[in-house]
């Protein structure tokens, strides 16, 4: 089997480019130059130096030693949290916005759910002294705030999407309209592993830094480099994609994605697309969808602004389907014990798509002898309002 | 038969007016009122709206339509049941626009299997791809004599714009500058390079022109240099002001139509 994309774009059936002609010739640019750009000498030299001198890479592969205990296993942390920025989500906005620069594009936009993403873009954007506009649904502006000043502060504008459920979905509708309005000058930097090819292929790429390093890295600490499970939290993909990318070929290593089942897969309120979704057509990419049976997009829940998306990246809807990931899902509840476990064991707050992954740690059934890496993909300080309000700790 | 675009064609080739409407919107049942009272006001062809949750090439007129229109309940096997009929009452070109995952999930045969029934006319779907278009569908509409119908944009390239024209049959929708639907920022008839250019390109197809197109002015404009043009958005506005349906339908048709 073949995880990696097609040269039509494709993994398996998933995939492609379904976009309005007003898209063709700015994602055919992009899919004509990126492997040629990205192979370029000059183009690595300059994202290897920030990858390690201004993002701060290679992040640490941590042994939890308390939570290894807990689970009676071996548990690796890989600390995408200690990126700057405080998520994974850097390594593919560094890599992108060296890309629109070499394509001559002058102005930048992204999407962004928790806010996350666009921290990461504001910040490149910020350092190329780059126009920065991102889009961002009404209601995660409001559960996101600090991410919200923080992009302010880069200097970036914050503009929100006020239709459908004014959330991750909507804000990426707002940005390729904006693409649309604007194709000579702008470049799209999407957040995820989704969108029309070339881009979940790119963004797995700029994103597979993180098990090239867990590779070496596990196998200085174990003399392995395959762990038994990689495990990392899915809403678009974009971490889960990194941290498999290496592993995608060795079917001895597990892959573990983690959805977002909200308050219950059955409960009308979730956001776990393997399970709820079937074949569809979103965001110009054919995947798992979340949709009435009359092919309307259906507007998901997560107490994670991140994991809040009705699709999922065609290389996991591709795993899905083949078998060579299991999807597990996890509820609100679930992930915010999972913060605290983590906060009190290890002195680690994760960010709460992260805690999804950490959650799962007790459905897998690791025995003693086995390693686990689990992605820790953010930190929870964009989260500790929601934390304070649910561990009711205020005035504590 | 032979389809109603290309009859329409044959017997005028100039100023023609096209307009689209959101099927459902504003009320659930207008979808069949709207395109009889828009051929009575001497409409030439109706693209009719399928509205879908997430429509991406759509401004925030056409979205909100959209949004209504689906809250009234509309869905595919309710707007081919409402148009059932719609040959006994009307000769007029019909086309069907709107995104792909709503067909498909309808399942793309069927879906042409019963438009075809009912007399439609012509197919827009913006984000189906060309490629895929000729590889699994063009001889499913062919077979059905539906006219599929494709975008340009000024950024298009002369070479794939003759792509497209080799396999669209009917007419060229050409988008008359980089926006979503809708926006009346800047003239949307500024970029007359462009449409010299396509002009100049002698294509097979007629080109008609859309997208900010809103009144008696950019009309007369985009006529210059094609077959004619779209309205959508602008109309769509234009039927929920004060009045009457049939009222507000005959007030903005002739606005576009007559000199003031």
């Amino acid at each position: 089997m073949n995880y990696k994309v097609d040269e039509n774009g494709f993994y398996g059936k998933f995939g492609g480019a379904y976009i309005p002609e007003m898209l063709y010739p700015n994602v055919e640019e992009l899919r004509q130059n990126y492997l040629k750009i990205m192979q370029e000498p000059d183009f690595q030299e300059e994202l290897q130096a920030l990858l390690k001198d201004y993002v701060g890479r290679p992040t640490p592969l941590y042994f939890a030693k308390r939570l290894s205990k807990k689970y009676n296993t071996n548990i690796y942390l890989k600390r995408e949290d200690l990126n700057h920025t405080g998520a994974h989500k850097i390594n593919n906005t560094v890599g992108q916005v060296l890309m629109a620069k070499r394509l001559g594009k002058k102005r930048i936009i992204a999407e962004t759910g928790a806010g996350q993403h666009g921290v990461a873009t504001a910040t490149v954007c910020a350092l190329m002294g780059l126009e920065c506009i991102v889009y961002m649904g009404e209601v995660d502006i409001q559960r996101q705030a600090p991410n919200v000043a923080r992009m302010k502060m880069l200097g970036a504008m914050v503009v929100p999407a006020t239709s459908g459920s004014k959330t991750l979905k909507d804000a990426t509708n707002e940005a390729i309209r904006d693409w649309i309005n604007n194709p000579e000058d702008t470049y799209y930097i999407i957040g995820s592993v989704v969108g029309p090819h070339p881009y979940p292929d790119m963004v797995a790429r700029f994103q597979s830094v993180i098990s090239e390093e867990i590779k070496a890295q596990l196998k200085e600490k174990t003399g392995n480099e395959n762990p038994d499970y990689v495990v990392a939290c899915v809403g678009g993909g974009s971490n889960a994609a990194g941290a498999f990318y290496h592993y995608l070929d060795t079917p001895e290593v597990k892959l573990i994605a983690v959805e977002a089942a909200g308050l219950g897969i059955d409960s009308g309120e979730s956001a776990a697309t393997s399970v709820l979704g079937r074949e569809g057509i979103i965001h110009g990419s054919r995947t798992l969808l979340m949709q009435t049976e009359d092919g309307q997009v259906t507007e998901p829940y997560s107490i994670s602004a991140g994991l809040d998306y009705p699709g999922v990246g065609p290389l996991h809807a591709h795993l899905h389907q083949s078998g060579r990931a299991i999807f597990e899902s996890i509820t609100d509840d679930e992930a915010l014990q999972a913060v605290l476990e983590l906060t009190r064991l290890e002195g680690i707050i994760p960010a709460l798509e992260s805690a999804h992954a950490l959650a799962a740690l007790g459905k897998i059934g690791a025995k003693p002898n086995e390693t686990i890496v689990v992605n820790l993909s953010g930190r929870g300080d964009k989260d500790l309002t929601t934390y304070l309000d649910r561990f009711e700790l205020h005035g504590k | 038969m032979e389809n109603r675009i290309k009859t329409l064609f044959n017997q005028k080739s100039q100023e023609l007016l096209s307009v689209y409407f959101t099927a459902g919107y504003p009320n659930l049942e207008d979808t069949v009122p709207i395109i009889l009272e828009l051929e009575k006001n001497g409409v030439d062809l109706i693209e009719i709206g399928m509205p879908f949750s997430d429509p991406l090439a759509d401004g925030p007129t056409i979205q909100q339509s959209s949004t209504i229109a689906l809250r009234n309940g509309m869905t595919m096997p309710k707007l081919f049941e409402q148009l059932k009929h719609i040959r006994k009452y009307t000769q007029i070109p019909l086309v069907l626009m709107g995104y792909l995952n709503p067909v498909m999930q309808y399942g793309v045969e069927r879906f042409c299997q019963e438009a075809s029934e009912i007399g439609i006319d012509g197919i827009i779907l913006p984000d189906l791809p060309l490629s895929d278009y000729v590889r699994d569908y063009k001889s499913l509409f062919e077979q059905h004599n539906l006219n599929k119908i494709f975008l340009i944009s000024p950024q298009t390239t002369e070479q794939r714009i003759r792509e497209i024209d080799s396999h669209t049959n009917g007419f060229i929708y050409m988008v008359s500058s980089a926006s979503v639907t809708g926006s009346t920022n800047g003239n949307a008839m500024a970029n007359t390079d462009y449409f010299q250019r396509v002009a100049g390109m002698q294509l097979q197809n007629p080109g008609i022109i859309g997208f900010g197109i809103h009144n008696r002015e950019t009309f007369t404009q985009a006529c210059n240099y094609a077959s004619g043009a779209i309205i959508g958005s602008a109309f769509i506005k234009a039927l929920v002001q004060e009045g009457s349906l049939q009222h507000n339908i005959q007030t903005f048709i002739q606005s576009i139509k007559q000199e003031a």
